[in-house]
């Protein structure tokens, strides 16, 4: 089944609540996927490069992480721990360096970007957003998910979001027939799945059309030539929030937008905590039609 | 047309009675469901749905219930006699398997709107998405927008009018259910074609946009119905399925 939720803010007012506003979306969703729970959140811009890494040993894989990335790359490496998460800040120019040790230590990289950070968990979506405190964070706009598996294993690795590439973030609802496929095509060019997971596939799908110069509306177009199978994605990057339906379009979804935000639900229950959602202008996205907006 | 004469639209409240409200803030689905189930009728209002699941479901009387705002999945299931407004938006499957009574919406239905009706009245005051009227069995839909891809597939009695437009695949296997499209139709589904009006035609249609509120004239509707090559197989249809 699984639940989505998004919301793109088109002004600040709502920035310092984003995560909180996002949290009561997520928990929403709860009957929809009680089995594991993810949030892709778009924060202020670092300085550096994000990191945002995850560790089913925390104490033992993030003790002295910090300072031994600071000697390993001669400058200054900032850490936030965040239960079976951390986020790194590191000086730009540095991230294969950095890839390539932690997959030494066995520590697993959940996204990388300039103000994204994605923190997912197995449990309840209220459970995991009070682990990673998502209502305290701030940002632009965010993408959750919460999953009832059906075609690869309940793990911290099998969440959503996934993301392939700096600052963008897939979620889905659906199951794709042709990602096998599509998977090696994609190792081809040089997008190489980590999971066995096909909702991963359409991430990388995603990262390799935008890598090879589509704007995000073309890169959704795509997705409903190159993929096979039922699918509700909901996309997110830098500065962009983008939403397609494949052309059945029985995996349910329901969108609101008012002057301050765009909204995603898998449902209408979804939105019943927005501000002004009395006012909203409130509908079904068609089916087969690519939605996006940039800021 | 045996279901007409039990679908009017709020022309016979029951002056003498205060309406008595639900407040779903501090009630339980199952108390709500139960306390309407157990009604002869009277007028009652749902507030605080927040787009809350299976609303007003199962009602057996003459009840008169208006729900405010939005609703989630099957708002007014299984419906008999009663008569349900909402005032927002509903989520798939409104009036599934309705038997009789009526059902309106103010906003917009998702998918599956009146699916495996029997009878009554299900009225979509804004569109309809994918599949209204799915496996119809004597309803009556009335949408005064648009409708989405494959309705009323497998449709096997009843009347869906459509002020607006349809989408892809309309009628696909259908019975023998009544199509009527002001606008424009995507394109039609297997073994479903465009069938002369008739003046009885006419006369359902006029009496179906009276009760639905619509304003429409029925000379301005094309009727679609059931070309029944595929009621029974026929290898030499085996193209058409």
């Amino acid at each position: 089944m699984c639940g989505i939720v998004g919301l793109f803010l088109k002004k600040d007012d709502l920035r310092p609540r984003l995560g909180d506003l996002l949290t009561e979306m997520l928990i929403s969703m709860t009957d929809r996927g009680p089995d594991s729970a993810g949030i892709a959140i778009y924060g202020d811009a670092s300085q550096g490069l994000k990191m945002t890494i995850q560790s089913e040993t925390p104490d033992e894989a993030f003790t002295g992480l910090e300072d031994n990335l600071n000697a390993l790359l001669g400058a200054p490496v900032q850490m936030r721990v965040v239960d079976t998460h951390a986020v790194l800040t590191l000086p730009e120019g540095s991230e294969a360096e950095v890839r390539a040790y932690l997959a030494e230590k066995g520590i697993r990289i959940m996204g990388v970007g300039q103000s994204m950070e994605i923190f997912k968990e197995v449990g309840l979506p209220k459970d995991v957003a009070a682990r990673f405190g998502i209502r305290q964070m701030a940002g632009s706009h965010g993408i959750g998910h919460t999953r009832m598996a059906t075609e690869s294993a309940v793990t911290t690795l099998g969440a959503h979001p996934f993301s392939t590439d700096g600052d963008q973030c897939l979620v889905h609802n659906g199951s794709l027939s042709n990602h096998n496929r599509v998977r090696r095509e994609l190792a081809r060019k040089g997008f190489v799945p980590q999971t066995q997971n096909d909702t991963e596939v359409a991430a990388c799908y995603i990262s390799s059309r935008l890598a090879e110069g589509a704007n995000l509306g073309e890169a959704l177009e795509g997705t409903l030539d190159d993929l096979d199978g039922f699918f509700t994605f909901v996309v997110g990057t830098r500065n962009g929030f983008g939403v397609v339906r494949d052309p059945i379009a029985c995996k349910p979804a329901v969108m609101a937008e008012t002057d301050s935000y765009v909204a995603f639900g898998s449902e209408y229950r979804a939105f019943a905590n927005l501000p002004g959602i009395e006012d909203a202008r409130i509908w079904e996205p068609e089916p087969a039609t690519v939605y996006f907006w940039e800021r | 047309m045996t279901t007409m004469a039990n679908t009017q639209v709020r022309e016979d409240l029951d002056i003498g009675l205060q309406p008595r409200t639900i407040d779903m803030a501090w009630t339980e689905l199952r108390e709500l469901n139960s306390t309407l189930q157990a009604q002869t009728g009277g007028e009652w209002v749902i507030e605080n749905t927040r787009g809350a699941h299976a609303l007003a479901v199962g009602l057996q009387a003459p009840l008169e219930v208006t729900i405010k705002g939005s609703t989630g999945y099957y708002c007014a299931g299984m419906n008999k006699e009663a008569r349900v407004h909402v005032t927002g938006s509903v989520g798939p499957g409104v009036a599934e398997n309705m038997i009789s009574g009526s059902v309106v919406v103010e906003g917009d239905a998702s998918q599956y709107a009146g699916a495996t009706g029997h009878g009554g009245l299900l009225v979509i005051k804004g569109n309809a998405s994918s599949r209204c009227g799915i496996s119809m069995k004597g309803i009556d839909i009335v949408v005064h927008g648009n409708i989405g891809h494959m309705s009323a597939f497998m449709a096997q009695s009843g009347n869906l009018v459509v002020l607006g437009d349809a989408g892809d695949a309309l009628g696909d296997s259908l019975y023998e259910a009544r199509l009527f499209v002001r606008g424009k139709v995507k394109s039609l589904g297997a073994d479903c074609i465009e069938k002369e009006m008739r003046p009885e035609h006419i006369e359902i249609l006029r009496d179906l946009l009276a009760r639905a509120g619509a304003d429409a004239r029925p000379e301005e509707f094309r009727r679609y119905g059931s070309a029944r090559k595929l009621y029974n197989f026929n290898v030499d249809h085996a193209g058409d399925y």
